[in-house]
């Protein structure tokens, strides 16, 4: 509306090249009023920690370059970090960093594994309870509607730590659950289950780089993630026209059809959008790995931003963790690309 | 009577696996209740009970009243220790102060980006799109070194609750520009037409006929905004030194201590800094379907 018809009533083609982009420049001020506070924010605490990251990441930053003071000359000489060029990327991607249990593969074959595990039970779940509350004359919806934000509503590090401590092996919420079990049925389900730090992984072949404590921080996210997608599914079914499912009847579509044929393909414009946000967040969700697994077994469920923060916190290697940060950047972007590609690649229905 | 039969049958099925989902998400809820009644203060009840034996309030009434004996300037005296009422002004200042710098700073720029062809549109687009890929906690030694750089007054920048605030409500920016101007996109444009022939500023638009249309959606970056200031601690406890500007959920982190933490304490503590986020949750429920426009990423 703002700026283009009033461009055209001016007569823009009298005034040549220059002239039309002064014009724009002219219009676009108005524009910038409005992104400047939040672009002039970000600028600072976001792209500018941001850029200095990426000279950290060239450095061998310790604890002692912290005194370093880029506006102040006398820190110079003596706080300025030795430059390495792309040392710290060479070690990151080649193993070769002085951590205990630190295999850079592993972790990158990991992360990719949890996010794609995740975001599957997510939607296929969200999306199923959206469904099912969704259908007619359903009894005690708005009751179930409200209970099943819980788990979005509590904070997340809250619930993380709640999940640690039922995970206990010696009297968490689980054993206990399997005590009663045996009691119940006369079963003899172990009781004594160290869920987060049995080494021995639980399914072998392939999947054998997953502990034990990978499906128990896989539960803890998938309970905590699902809302959001059904949240999401719930406002693109209420959106659907009820006359498409009554045409479909009257043509003598199966309930079955009707799912594969109207809600699926309805529902997808808003779920391709959730999934990559998802996938985002499920990718760097740092809470759930580190208060409940904590890397562990043996580093082998640590995320590549947990690996990131210990960097900085327990280990202090600043440019390291930089340099680290910045890999996990570009793969996470390439990861969002990819995904968007195969959201995307079926998406025939789309406008 | 077939017919009905099945309609029956249906709606115990149906039943039959809500309450089985209900009970999946309440499990976890229910066992942190029960921890926080628990008068013996242990992380390992002996049995699987809903009321724990000699259930009391006892922990909910120590953190409300008592002072916090690891957040204090002075460790000999304890009136100088923080106390519930104070951390949970600080941790109200913090969350409203990013809630308000994210809702005002984001639906400004999401305005703009909806609405208007301006040179620099799509890279800006672009930027806060890219923006939310980047891992917060690993900005963080830069953050410190800059925040460390920047003095109001005397005291830089990183040890203020202002501080946070910024740091907060930046990292919360790129999805709310995103989601907002989604809405936006939405809001038909005929409304604001109307209204500049009428005579009405762009400014003008903006407040009258644009935010009021776009509520769920302002209600949802409120709520998100308020959740992240509310809970986040990492930061917090890296930037922050003075007890007295500590939050609720620093205090939570202490709890967690190295030798024996306060079960009851902490299941109590962490029932009580639920319970805002919760209530808010409810009542912004019905926006936050129509809000959230993850839908609206057309160009």
């Amino acid at each position: 509306m703002a700026v283009t018809p009033i461009a055209k009533e001016i007569g823009v083609e009298r005034r040549g090249k220059w002239g039309e982009f002064l014009l724009r420049l002219k219009e676009s001020r108005t524009a910038w009023l409005y992104v400047a506070p939040a672009g002039i924010v970000m600028l600072f605490v976001t792209l500018f920690p941001y850029l200095f990251q990426f000279w950290m990441a060239l450095t061998d930053y310790r604890v002692r370059n912290l005194r370093f003071n880029l506006l102040d000359s006398a820190t110079w000489d003596k706080y300025a970090p030795p430059f390495v060029g792309l040392q710290n990327f060479v070690k990151i991607i080649t193993s070769q960093l002085a951590i205990e249990n630190y295999n850079f593969g592993r972790l990158l074959l990991f992360n990719v594994t949890w996010t794609v595990t995740n975001v599957f039970f997510h939607v296929a779940l969200g999306v199923v309870i959206a469904l099912v509350l969704n259908s007619k004359m359903l009894i005690g919806r708005r009751i179930y509607r409200a209970l099943f934000v819980l788990p979005w509503a509590m904070p997340g590090y809250i619930v993380a730590l709640t999940w640690r401590n039922m995970y206990d092996d010696r009297f968490g919420a689980f054993n206990q659950l399997l005590v009663v079990i045996n009691n119940w049925l006369g079963t003899g389900l172990p009781t004594d289950t160290r869920w987060l730090r049995v080494a021995q992984p639980p399914i072998g072949g392939l999947l054998s780089f997953l502990p034990l404590a990978f499906y128990c921080v896989l539960l803890t996210n998938v309970w905590l993630g699902w809302p959001f997608m059904s949240v999401v599914a719930t406002g693109a079914l209420q959106a659907i026209p009820e006359e498409l499912y009554e045409a479909a009847s009257i043509d003598g579509a199966s309930g079955w059809q009707q799912l594969w044929k109207i809600t699926i393909p309805l529902i997808r414009p808003a779920m391709v959008p959730a999934i990559m946000l998802g996938t985002i967040w499920t990718f760097n969700q740092f809470n759930v790995i580190y208060f409940i697994s904590e890397g562990g077994p043996f580093g082998r469920t640590e995320l590549l931003i947990t690996q990131a923060f210990k960097l900085v916190y327990e280990q202090r290697l600043y440019g390291v963790a930089a340099a680290f940060s910045i890999v996990v950047f570009l793969i996470l972007l390439t990861f969002t690309l990819i995904n968007n590609r195969i959201t995307r690649a079926t998406e025939a229905y789309y406008e | 009577m077939n017919k009905r039969l099945k309609a029956v049958l249906r709606q115990l099925a149906l039943q039959a696996f809500l309450l089985a989902v209900t009970a999946a998400v309440l499990f976890p809820i229910l066992w942190i209740f029960s921890l926080a009644l628990d008068p013996r203060n242990i992380d390992k009840p002996l049995e699987l009970r809903l009321i724990p034996p000699g259930a009391s309030f006892e922990a909910f009434r120590k953190i409300l009243l008592g002072p916090f004996r690891l957040l204090c300037k002075n460790p000999t005296d304890l009136s100088t220790c923080m106390t519930f009422a104070r951390l949970l002004k600080n941790s109200l200042l913090v969350a409203l102060g990013t809630s308000l710098l994210a809702v005002v700073l984001g639906a400004s720029a999401a305005y703009a980006f909806s609405r208007f062809r301006f040179i620099g549109r799509q890279a800006g687009m672009l930027m806060f799109i890219v923006m939310i890929m980047l891992p917060s906690t690993a900005t963080l030694a830069p953050l410190y070194v800059l925040l460390s750089q920047i003095k109001i007054g005397t005291d830089p920048l990183r040890l203020s609750l202002f501080g946070l605030v910024i740091a907060y409500s930046s990292g919360f920016l790129p999805f709310a520009v995103w989601n907002l101007k989604g809405y936006f996109d939405t809001v038909p444009r005929e409304l604001e037409e109307a209204a500049l022939i009428d005579g009405a500023g762009i400014f003008q638009t903006f407040v009258r006929i644009i935010l009021p249309l776009s509520v769920p959606a302002l209600a949802v970056t409120v709520l998100n905004s308020f959740m992240a200031g509310w809970t986040e601690f990492v930061l917090a406890w890296s930037f922050l030194e003075d007890p007295s500007r500590f939050t609720l959920a620093m205090a939570l982190r202490s709890m967690q201590g190295q030798f024996a933490t306060p079960w009851s304490e902490f299941a109590a503590m962490s029932v009580l800094m639920s319970i805002p986020i919760v209530i808010l949750f409810f009542a912004l429920q019905r926006y936050i379907v129509a809000g959230l426009t993850v839908g609206g990423v057309k160009g």
